[in-house]
């Protein structure tokens, strides 16, 4: 019973990680159809950020403050991935948008510049985040022991998501970028800046591979490489999740981390990896465009 | 007389090509061992590359998962040579981990034939069984692109995983023996060589002789329009389940030669950035034109071997910028380039002609290649 219990708590766990790595992705593949392979080389600038503020707190600030270090850092890492994402976008992106295959190459050309750099500014080796005091240990539930680590990563994910649902969908904004995406050129028509609203959206999406890469720090030593790690697995969700819509990214991620938790706990590893990819692939034969997909009349 | 050069080179590619062939097949007279062997690993990659044109350029399916139908080739062929260097015994990684007798799915690796067989079949039925499941369903194509990448990652954790079956990270090496030929020799890597080269030139001419034909004007109507092709009564997925098995099978063919070669084959030399690596050279060659891949194929090959050596760091900055220039200011890659010299040499011959009133020669079109 308990290890039931535990297998279920370690899926959802692994399901609010990839939901936190692939929100952005979600805003950046599902919505503007931009298949962003830098979006690992954001999550580590969110995680190099937590390390830089880290270290900041630890020589400039009082030690009893040490512990807040990661909630500024949360902000700080969502600000510093957002412009790096405005810079891309307005330098790149925004002249490949038909293009959704060769937008994919040159961000993965950018994402190998940025891991380089990040080796060459922090170096090749793994660097330890000390995690603030007050996420040690964990909340003891019968005979269970659930970190508290893990169940802030859950809640974080929890508050990205309503965070960006609420931009979405109940602000003006939010829904100028519906427009843009469900139709561009009757929404510039109608007088929607829609360059404005490509480069806020995409500066959104990259932020939250900032906020998921502080959160990554939580989970182990981080190196130029800590994106890659997650980024194939966060675009399988979007991927079964579909294109477009919030609560596919949702589904995706709990699904894709709860039968990826119960694959590698009946088998092992590298086997759990082979039978999720077959279930992906037979899950797609049953919902080609996904778990939501919305009906479209047009073609091509 | 410089002109005259100028425009044979530019206007009988067929000669060209000729001309480089023949060159290519003297090269052992000129390159030291370890230069021709170096030359023969590039000209395997170049098979990869064609391949991958075919399925990318023309078909404009996007994989980048051709790392593993490399590597499965490549296995094949070393799982052959390992047990021919073990004469009979089991192999190291093996015999530590306990086992007593050769597992199943190595069984057939004993013949050198069969091997050879399955190093070209086992890529091409991943391929169909994969293509025909994501084709099939009009699984969107960006979709299917990252579906290539997530089986790179799967097979590689496979392979690391699966230790005692695959050798794991540091994979299968220290081969003998081919066709009871020692493969360390000269002369065996000469004649190797010789085959990589007859093999590309193979494939290159095939896969020409496909892409002129009816054949290759559908799958470019599917790159361009698949709904139309629907419309017309083609059914693209079909198309695309065979273009994507060919290329897997060029690519297992590849990987064979490559580790006959090279001596070595292990799980991140098939990984998930030489599997993109692969995309590049065809990128920057040229999608849609088959010689362009292997020149791209070549050129960032010796390039990276002239430079990573001594610069690993600024090899990585050239290697990521070079993706970023390719798509934004070449994204015909060297070929446009050289079509676009082609093409101005041509309307100077035009000008030149049309002085004569009695001449209406144009120059021939010979683009496409």
């Amino acid at each position: 019973m308990n290890e039931i219990l535990l297998t279920l708590f370690n899926g959802i766990s692994l399901g609010s990680i990839l939901l936190l790595v692939a929100l952005g992705l979600a805003i950046t593949f599902g919505l503007m159809n931009v298949i962003n392979m830098a979006h690992g080389e954001l999550i580590m600038i969110g995680a190099y950020v937590t390390y830089v503020v880290q270290n900041i707190f630890v020589n400039y600030v009082p030690e009893q403050y040490f512990d807040i270090y990661f909630i500024v850092a949360i902000p700080v890492a969502l600000v510093v991935a957002a412009g790096v994402g405005m810079l891309l976008e307005s330098s790149l992106i925004r002249f490949l948008y038909h293009r959704p295959l060769d937008s994919l190459l040159a961000t993965w050309g950018v994402g190998l510049m940025l891991q380089q750099l990040a080796r060459t500014i922090f170096g090749a080796p793994n660097v330890g985040v000390s995690s603030p005091s007050f996420l040690d240990g964990g909340l003891t539930i019968g005979s269970l022991l659930l970190p508290y680590s893990r169940l802030f990563i859950l809640g974080l994910a929890v508050v990205c998501l309503a965070g960006i649902y609420i931009y979405f969908y109940r602000t003006a904004n939010g829904r100028r970028v519906r427009a843009v995406m469900q139709n561009r050129q009757m929404a510039e028509c109608l007088g929607v800046s829609t360059r404005k609203v490509d480069v806020i959206t995409f500066a959104i999406g990259s932020g939250f591979a900032g906020v998921a890469g502080c959160a990554l720090t939580l989970l182990g030593s981080i190196g130029p490489t800590v994106g890659t790690a997650y980024i194939i697995d966060a675009f399988m969700v979007v991927v079964v999740g579909g294109v477009g819509a919030l609560f596919g990214a949702v589904a995706g991620a709990f699904g894709i981390g709860f039968f990826n938790t119960v694959f590698e706990y009946a088998t092992n590893a590298s086997i759990g990896k082979v039978l999720i990819f077959l279930l992906i692939i037979a899950f797609l034969q049953w919902r080609p465009s996904g778990f939501v997909s919305s009906r479209t009349r047009s073609l091509d | 007389m410089q002109k005259a050069i100028y425009r044979t080179v530019f206007q009988n590619r067929k000669l060209v090509l000729c001309i480089l062939f023949l060159a290519l097949l003297l090269a052992p007279l000129f390159l030291s061992d370890f230069r021709l062997n170096l030359l023969g690993k590039f000209l395997t990659f170049a098979i990869v590359a064609i391949g991958l044109d075919l399925l990318w350029g023309y078909t404009g399916v996007l994989s980048l998962g051709h790392g593993i139908f490399f590597g499965l080739g490549a296995y094949c062929m070393a799982m052959y040579l390992t047990l021919e260097a073990r004469g009979g015994r089991l192999p190291d990684f093996m015999a530590w981990s306990g086992m007593q007798e050769l597992p199943l799915i190595w069984i057939p690796f004993q013949y050198p034939i069969v091997a050879i067989i399955l190093g070209i079949l086992i890529p091409a039925a991943v391929a169909f069984l994969l293509g025909y499941l994501t084709f099939r369903n009009r699984i969107n194509g960006v979709y299917f692109t990252i579906l290539s990448q997530a089986m790179v990652l799967v097979v590689t954790t496979l392979l690391i995983g699966q230790q005692n079956l695959t050798g794991g990270t540091s994979g299968l090496t220290n081969f003998k023996t081919f066709f009871g030929f020692s493969v360390n020799s000269s002369s065996t890597q000469t004649v190797i060589y010789l085959v990589t080269v007859v093999m590309l030139a193979l494939v290159f001419i095939g896969c020409r002789k496909m892409v002129k034909g009816r054949l290759g004007k559908v799958l470019i109507g599917v790159r361009d329009g698949e709904n139309r092709m629907r419309f017309l009564g083609y059914n693209p997925s079909i198309y695309k389940t065979f273009v994507y098995t060919i290329s897997a099978a060029l690519a297992g063919l590849a990987g064979m030669l490559f580790v006959l070669q090279v001596g070595i084959i292990s799980p991140t030399m098939i990984g998930i950035i030489p599997s993109i690596e692969m995309v590049l050279w065809v990128a920057l060659g040229g999608r849609a034109t088959l010689i362009g891949p292997v020149i791209g194929a070549l050129f960032v090959n010796a390039a990276s071997t002239g430079f990573s050596e001594s610069y690993p760091d600024i090899w990585t900055y050239f290697l990521g910028a070079l993706f970023v220039i390719v798509v934004i200011f070449l994204p015909k890659g060297l070929m446009g380039v050289i079509n676009k010299f082609q093409e101005r040499s041509k309307q100077i011959n035009v000008t030149n002609v049309n002085k004569d009133p009695n001449s209406v020669k144009v120059g021939k079109n010979i683009s496409g290649i």
